[in-house]
């Protein structure tokens, strides 16, 4: 009978220790949504710890919820096209501010991304969310334009790569609307380019060749590996190459019989 | 006229008289004579010849700068490696002798024995024209493969005019243009974005022509002494030829929030050597060993940007006496 007791007291203190554990290693900035959850209150919820309250931004680190410094920019006139890149790539909610965001599977749902939007683009005038045409581009013109301007970091496959102290995220998985933003935006630490740096024209032209660099690359035969250059290339040809060289010293060592 | 072709009968006279000469009677043989295999040795010396082709055309293509040069670089030098290989791995198989006795040992007494050795090695050394020949092509090949090795050592740079250097297509006043020709204004120059520039009016392919232009806010410049007034609003232009290399630098991070992003930073992609443009070009990481040069800027009455001067240092990749001048 006592073991029982004694069973049932370790087992309740377990379970306690448990929703403890479970309780402290929710997100500290746990994504606040609600099903009457307007822009403003998403906001308020999710992004705010980090941008202000009004979207004024952060320059000095605040401890805000679960001890998290919050710091960043302020949102006031970046408009609906940022606001819709950061959402939509899942950069943003960022799980510390000095963390380089990555890519992921978005954190709010379709309706709750575009009131968020709606109030960003709210706060002040920006550009609005562009609307591209890579069907109207030109493949080659593009493809010029991405090597001389894209390339270096992205790879010329859009491939990504990486640059002093982070990486750069390939380009497989951005939809036009996405690679437009970006251009605009230049997300962390990517060059911000202009309508005079880059034309409208220009940019569908760079979006038809990163659609089709990074879904179907033509192929002129082969092995591609991947495509992401010539650093694995190197590495498989040198396998194939030893293992060639030790079947050719074999062949040299072994003695004619006459 | 005449006497060259009476020294070359007289040598040609000589080496045959010396070969007649050097005939050894022959001797009694003990062991049944081989037959040479003739065909083997003259592959042997084919690919010989070929490998010491190939290997002599490698100074001619770097001479001549073919075009494709490092392909056909690549290509002459291991078709040398591979048709020299394939000779002595004939020379092996095929040439060197090799005596395979099946018979019980004889009961000979040793002096016949030690005969028999004698005249095996000596025949494998002896049979001098086509052996002399064989020598000869592997001397050919060994020696052009050699001179083929050498030849990069050329791209070392220059040893005692080292001038040209120094010198570059900027001088004070030299407008900025782009790779079209058309010329840059200040406020052509956004900040968070790059731009290439060239010299008004000069070889885009010189080393010292090509500029990577930025701007940045006057606040966050952290120039080197004296360079305070050569980034008018805080434009400032390096190379682009990479210090460590001579790789373009092509990549320029710039971030979207300065207090928990990385620093504005120049790098080259070719071993990531990251330069700061707010310290003038200093070396933040990577394998380059000394800034970026800097060229000093000013912006004329009418907004056009244009140099003021000429490099802070020697432009392009170092060499033994970067440190030692300035750039002319």
């Amino acid at each position: 009978m006592q073991t029982v007791v004694r069973r049932a007291c370790t087992l309740a203190a377990l379970a306690a220790a448990l929703a403890a554990g479970v309780a402290r290693a929710q997100p500290p900035q746990g994504v606040v949504t609600g099903p009457n959850a307007t822009g403003r209150s998403l906001y308020s919820g999710n992004c705010a710890s980090c941008h202000g309250p009004n979207g004024e931004g952060v320059s000095t680190p605040v401890a805000g919820a679960g001890g998290v410094k919050g710091q960043g920019p302020p949102l006031i006139g970046v408009g609906a096209g940022r606001a819709d890149f950061y959402l939509r790539t899942g950069y943003m909610p960022l799980g510390r501010p000095d963390e380089q965001p990555q890519r992921r599977r978005p954190l709010f749902g379709d309706r709750e991304i575009r009131a968020l939007v709606a109030y960003v683009a709210s706060l002040g005038p920006g550009p609005a969310i562009p609307r591209p045409h890579p069907e109207r581009g030109d493949l080659s013109g593009g493809q010029r334009l991405f090597a001389t301007r894209c390339a270096g970091c992205h790879q010329i496959l859009a491939r990504g790569g990486y640059l002093t102290n982070m990486r750069v995220p390939p380009l497989t998985q951005a939809t036009p609307v996405q690679i437009a933003e970006a251009v605009r935006a230049g997300p962390y630490v990517m060059p911000r380019f202009t309508k005079k740096a880059i034309s409208d024209a220009q940019l569908d032209s760079l979006i038809r060749y990163v659609r089709y660099a990074s879904q179907d690359p033509e192929n002129p035969g082969g092995w591609g590996i991947g495509f992401v250059g010539p650093v694995p290339e190197g590495l498989v040809s040198w396998f194939l190459g030893a293992a060639a060289l030790v079947a050719a010293c074999v062949l040299i060592g072994t003695r004619l019989r006459a | 006229m005449r006497k060259p072709v009476d020294w070359i009968i007289a040598l040609f006279v000589l080496l045959i008289g010396r070969g007649r000469a050097r005939r050894v009677p022959a001797k009694r043989r003990i062991v049944a004579a081989r037959t040479p295999d003739e065909r083997a040795e003259l592959v042997v010396v084919l690919l010989f010849l070929c490998a010491a082709g190939c290997a002599i055309a490698t100074p001619f293509l770097y001479a001549f700068e073919a075009p494709a040069l490092t392909q056909l670089l690549g290509l002459s030098i291991g078709l040398a490696f591979v048709f020299f290989a394939a000779g002595l791995v004939l020379i092996g198989k095929r040439v060197v002798v090799t005596e395979e006795l099946a018979e019980p040992y004889p009961p000979p007494t040793r002096e016949v024995a030690q005969g028999e050795v004698a005249q095996i090695v000596e025949e494998s050394g002896d049979s001098v024209s086509r052996k002399g020949f064989l020598k000869l092509a592997g001397g050919a090949a060994v020696g052009s493969i050699g001179v083929a090795l050498l030849t990069p050592a050329a791209s070392l740079g220059p040893v005692l005019d080292t001038d040209p250097l120094y010198r570059t297509p900027w001088r004070r006043g030299r407008r900025l243009v782009d790779e079209n020709g058309r010329r840059y204004r200040a406020d052509d120059i956004e900040p968070k974005l790059f731009y290439t520039a060239f010299p008004e009016g000069a070889d885009h392919e010189e080393l010292g022509a090509p500029l990577v232009v930025v701007r940045l806010d006057p606040r966050d410049l952290r120039l080197p002494q004296g360079r305070a007034d050569w980034a008018p609003e805080g434009i400032v232009a390096y190379s682009k030829i990479c210090t460590h290399a001579g790789c373009a630098v092509s990549l320029y991070r710039v971030p979207t929030f300065p207090p928990v992003q990385p620093k504005p930073a120049l790098v080259c992609p070719c071993h990531y050597s990251t330069f700061d443009p707010a310290d003038g070009g200093s070396v933040l990481f990577g394998p380059a060993g000394r800034p970026l040069p800097q060229l000093p800027l000013q912006i004329d009455p009418r907004g056009g940007l244009r140099a003021a001067g000429n490099f802070s240092g020697p432009v392009g990749p170092s060499w033994w006496g970067v440190r030692m001048g300035k750039a002319k």
